[in-house]
């Protein structure tokens, strides 16, 4: 199981990485992809003005038995959606890190940055479930 | 299943049976219709082109391909069907006898009333056996399944506590509570929220307490529960949200233990939903129909769907005249030829009937615990009453799974007892025998369970790859969500034959 | 068997269940009877009911029903199989369900239809539903009068304390069909649906395609509820007629009138929709072995995975009663179908000729119809009576079903299908005459 070291992590299993342009982009991790399964559906928001609030949940991923919603890791504005997974969403199970990125924002409020996990502690949280 | 050789039969790939779609040919019909006399009486705009994508085939051809078909099923008429929480008890034949009766199927809802008295008849009398068994004061036939059943419920606290009102905003329901009871409470407006359970598998009046304020609207227990498990303090626990001033609602799917045994209006019910297609033998057809009878307390009465059934001036008769009815929740009355079935069952059976039931099938649903408890892990140490859960614990240490194990006895040739159902059990693995097995069927089940437990052991692989004397081998689920195809289409053809 | 449970008598095992309860539990029932009293039993009970030829329907119809669809049905590895939850062994019910999915979808004229719900009318109340999920904040829904009364109520039981969903009626114009601008002068984008019914209660064959455009403009989606299913053998499809969700009572289509029920709910959408419709889905895939077969698919919508957040609370569908209709549409086929279709709308607009030739009666509606029409009679319930007394229902008296309307004295809905026959008709017409020149 791969946890990046440049990425930040969420206890609802979600990635964050934080691009050039100070903007964040999510998706969920490999313990995710791998714990649900083959992954035949994302549902996800719409880009749009309105905030998003840390931990709401904004995004639905569905494997054959499961379904998982996804929460919002910092608040903020939603600039773009992966449109690529609605139609391919087997790329998340492949490549959960690359491009099966889901959402990228533009957070309201930098300090929520702090919350976030280390790949470090992350792991050992998994550890932890297992 | 029948042994049949049919590769290479007409209408056959694989030795499957290709969709109807792919079959006959121009002009044919096996319908018997007489020519309409005159051109159409409708405008050309008014109607379809065609109704191109029908089959033509004639009618020894549609009874081949469904005979066929059926070939293809396990079902309890050929197969032991240990399914938990679904109660595959024999459907006695006679039953389907009675349904057809021409007095039965041929009468129209809207027929007067002094032309189906019979029919009137019968369902007042189920009415008031059920009201019997279930030990409370009034009964509906209306709901066509036990979801519904529960919605009827749930309706009806809803407009109880309208009435008094305040509709209040939660219900609390047990985590392992079947999915139709959030659902239910959700369609009604209602939060649900869990109740934990312990690890007796049981939910306490503490852990009830502590959920419980005047925001409650009803808790909803099942009763056996979902792990076959009688839940101790159900006394206490109506007692407490009565307390509060919420209802108790039970859900009735495991009834089949408590015939003769226990009413569930003694435990402090105000509500309680059966399912006809478990408990009282009528069949569960591939998926449906249903009935899901509703039986309430009489501070609940008013609130039951419109119309019942009155006796005036010398007749039964239906009564529209009900001001707090929560309305209707199917057209008609309810799944009449369903109810004959449970009717001709009830008369079939009796008082003693319905207790030696109750009594064998918790003796058998023990037995097979007894049988099988060295080899699979059991997740509570409490009594089991008519089925019984375990988990895939000790074959996990050797890479087999639930699924694993539910396909390989498939090869046995019996049908998988139900899977991954409560969720509270990690890998579930749920057996309700029911009443109707001989002891060698009881025993054959409970060796090829052990078989299956060595073969986990000492060749996993196997277990992992079954079924393999099925029709199909395991079929790729994913491949059917990502993609899906639900209906047929006539240019998409099938792989090629791999071999 | 006690001795490998290790209890001394079956007693023991219900030790979990508190005494008091235990004691209190006698069943006050009858005794149990053997199978042949069982039986005697019930012919003396239905001896008692008399399925009267007749002019019946308003939402349940008489039609024949071919003996093959008994045949099949009992069979016993369709009538006692479970729900196809282990695919492998189960694709006699899995192909049979997609074969309906198919036809339903044929008939509807749209892409995507499930397994089935319980009947039409919680079918309609269901696809209301749908139509808010998918309208995100519009919260009105805009109902034609014409639809079946039962529709209309079961509709109000589903929305009542759901927390979504006003209702408001659309009255009927002149010719029985509904008010088109009625209908456009309540269109707003709060609306989420229109919902029409095809034919209607009155039997006229509403104007959907309008009713749709008209729905479109706003954003509304458009909701069909035919009570007739053979209708749909003949009449325009209701997704090209402009529906988006299509829903019938299926009962028409190889099952008996059964007083009414088990029915079966017929639901259909444009694909766009599918993740947004209740009910089970069957869908095709291949096996590890490359062979095509069947699995229930998109569960992930399902009362058993999502909980609180379903689609619906729908656990079963109406399996056997599916299978009927499926049995039945293989047998009629695409000619088949048609020629009954044609028969029943032929049949019926020549009893409709007719009746109202007869002094004393008139067709009220002058909207098309298929095998469904509404007459006023002078004094009518005495007519009703006569006729019943010679053993045959004319009618359904519109007063019964639709007490809060006020132009329905006298008026009846008068259904005409294959198994009506000329001396049946025969009742209708000397009966009206006797009484002319009494």
């Amino acid at each position: 199981m791969e946890f990046p070291d440049n990425l930040r992590y969420t206890k609802e299993h979600e990635w964050v990485r934080v691009e050039d342009d100070d903007s964040i982009v999510m998706g969920i991790t490999d313990y995710a992809q791998d714990a649900l399964g083959d992954i035949v559906y994302v549902e996800l928001p719409e880009v749009g003005e309105d905030v998003v609030v840390k931990d709401e949940p904004f995004a639905v991923v569905e494997s054959v038995k499961a379904v998982s919603d996804i929460y919002v890791p910092m608040s903020g504005v939603i600039v773009e959606v992966n449109d690529e997974l609605p139609k391919s969403p087997d790329i998340v199970n492949e490549d959960c890190y690359g491009d099966g990125w889901m959402v990228r924002i533009e957070p309201t409020d930098r300090t929520e940055f702090e919350d976030l996990l280390s790949a470090e502690d992350y792991q050992a949280l998994v550890d932890e479930l297992s | 299943m029948s042994e049949q050789n049919l590769h290479g039969a007409p209408g056959t790939r694989n030795g499957m049976e290709k969709p109807i779609f792919e079959k006959g040919s121009c002009g044919r019909s096996g319908l018997d219709v007489a020519e309409p006399r005159g051109g159409s009486p409708l405008a050309a705009e008014l109607l379809r082109d065609d109704l191109s994508g029908m089959p033509e085939v004639s009618e020894p051809e549609v009874l081949r391909h469904y005979t066929r078909l059926s070939h293809l099923n396990f079902s309890a008429a050929t197969h032991f069907y240990p399914l938990g929480s679904c109660t595959m008890k024999y459907n006695p034949v006679a039953n389907e006898v009675a349904a057809a009766l021409a007095g039965f199927a041929d009468i129209h809802p809207y027929a007067p009333v002094e032309t189906v008295q019979g029919a009137l008849e019968l369902m007042r009398d189920l009415e008031s056996w059920l009201a019997e068994i279930s030990g409370l004061d009034a009964v509906t036939l209306q709901p066509a399944a036990g979801a519904q059943g529960e919605l009827t419920g749930m309706k009806m606290v809803r407009a109880y506590h309208a009435s008094r009102g305040n509709p209040r905003k939660t219900v609390l329901i047990p985590a392992s509570a079947h999915g139709t009871n959030p659902a239910s409470a959700n369609l009604c407006g209602y939060r649900p929220v869990v109740v934990p359970v312990d690890d007796r598998g049981l939910i306490t009046t503490a852990s009830l307490r502590a959920l419980l304020d005047d925001n409650v609207a009803a808790v909803m227990i099942t009763n056996p529960n979902t792990l076959g498990l009688f839940e101790a303090e159900i006394e206490t626990m109506t007692a407490a949200a009565h307390e509060v001033g919420a209802l108790a609602y039970i859900d009735g799917a495991n009834v089949n233990a408590l015939m003769g045994v226990a009413k569930p209006g003694d435990m402090g019910a105000d509500v309680l939903q059966f399912n006809l297609h478990k408990t009282f033998s009528t069949p569960h057809g591939g998926g449906g129909p249903g009935s899901g009878p509703v039986a309430v307390r009489k501070r609940l009465e008013p609130f039951l769907p419109s119309p019942r059934i009155v006796d005036r001036d010398g007749l039964l008769r239906w009564d529209e005249d009900r001001p707090d009815s929560i309305g209707r929740v199917r057209s008609f009355y309810g799944n009449f030829g369903v109810l004959v079935r449970a009717y001709s069952y009830l008369l079939a059976c009796g008082k003693d009937g319905l207790t030696e039931s109750t009594r064998h099938a918790v003796l058998a649903a023990n037995y097979l615990r007894a049988r099988l408890k060295g080899a699979f892990h059991l997740p509570y140490t409490t009594s089991s009453l008519h089925e019984v859960v375990f988990t895939d614990k000790l074959q996990n240490e050797d890479g087999v799974r639930t699924l694993d194990i539910a396909k390989r006895l498939l090869d046995y040739g019996f049908h998988a007892p139900t899977i991954y159902f409560p969720l509270v059990v990690h890998g579930a693995l749920m057996i309700e025998p029911t009443e109707s097995e001989t002891l060698e069927t009881l025993d054959a089940f409970a060796d090829a369970l052990l078989a299956i437990a060595r073969e986990a052991h000492e060749d996993p692989a196997l277990v992992r790859s079954a079924p393999r004397e099925t029709p199909l081998a395991r079929l790729d689920e994913t491949r059917a969500a990502r993609k899906p195809k639900l209906t047929w289409q006539p240019e998409t053809a099938p792989a090629p034959d791999p071999s | 068997m006690l001795e490998v449970i290790g209890a001394a008598g079956i007693d023991e095992l219900f030790a979990s269940i508190p005494a008091a309860l235990r004691e209190s539990a006698e069943l006050d029932l009858p005794a149990g009877l053997p199978e042949a009293e069982v039986l005697g039993r019930l012919r003396e009970l239905q001896a008692r009911n008399s399925p009267a030829a007749g002019f019946q329907g308003a939402g349940c119809y008489r039609h024949y029903v071919p003996a093959i669809v008994a045949a099949v049905l009992g069979r016993g590895e369709f009538a006692t199989a479970y729900t196809p939850y282990q695919p492998e062994v189960s694709q006699g019910t899995l192909q049979a369900c997609f074969e309906f999915q198919t036809y339903v979808s044929i008939l509807t004229g749209l892409e995507v239809a499930n397994a089935s719900m319980y009947d039409g009318a919680s079918a309609f109340a269901e696809a209301v539903l749908m139509a808010l999920r998918i309208g995100g904040n519009r919260e009105r829904v805009l109902v034609s009068a014409a639809v079946h009364p039962e529709y209309r109520r079961v509709l109000g039981t589903y929305l009542d304390g759901y927390g979504r969903g006003r209702v408001s009626e659309i009255a009927i114009a002149a010719d029985g069909r509904t008010d088109l601008e009625a209908l456009e002068a309540e269109l707003g984008d709060d609306v989420a649906a229109v919902c029409i019914g095809y034919p209607n209660f009155f039997g006229v064959i509403d104007d959907l395609a309008n009713a749709s455009r008209l729905a479109k403009r706003v954003g509304a989606l458009s909701i069909s509820a035919t009570t007739e299913a053979l209708a749909l053998g003949l009449l325009r499809e209701p997704g090209k007629a402009g529906a988006d969700i299509a829903v019938a009572e299926g009962q028409s289509l190889g099952l008996p009138m059964s007083y009414g029920g088990p029915g079966v709910g017929l639901f259909a959408t444009r694909r766009e929709f599918v993740r947004q419709m209740p009910g089970r889905l069957v869908g095709e895939t291949i096996d590890e072995r490359g062979r095509r077969g069947y699995v229930l698919t998109l569960a992930t919508r399902e009362q058993h995975i999502r909980r609180e957040k379903a689609t619906s609370n729908i656990c079963t569908n109406q399996g056997l009663a599916a299978l009927a209709v499926t049995v039945f549409l293989s047998l009629a086929g695409r000619s088949g179908l048609r020629r009954l279709a044609e028969l029943n709308a032929t049949a019926a607009h020549s009893v409709c000729e007719r009746l109202s030739r007869q002094p004393g009666v008139q067709k009220v509606y002058t909207g098309p119809f298929f095998n469904e029409f509404v007459v006023q009679v002078d004094d009518c319930s005495s007519w009703f009576e006569e006729c019943c007394g010679r053993g045959l229902i004319p009618g359904v008296p519109l007063s019964e079903r639709l007490p809060s309307r006020e132009d329905t004295a006298d008026r009846i809905l008068v259904t005409v299908t294959e198994t009506c026959s000329e001396s049946d008709v025969d009742v209708l017409l000397r009966s009206l005459r006797e009484r002319e020149a009494a």
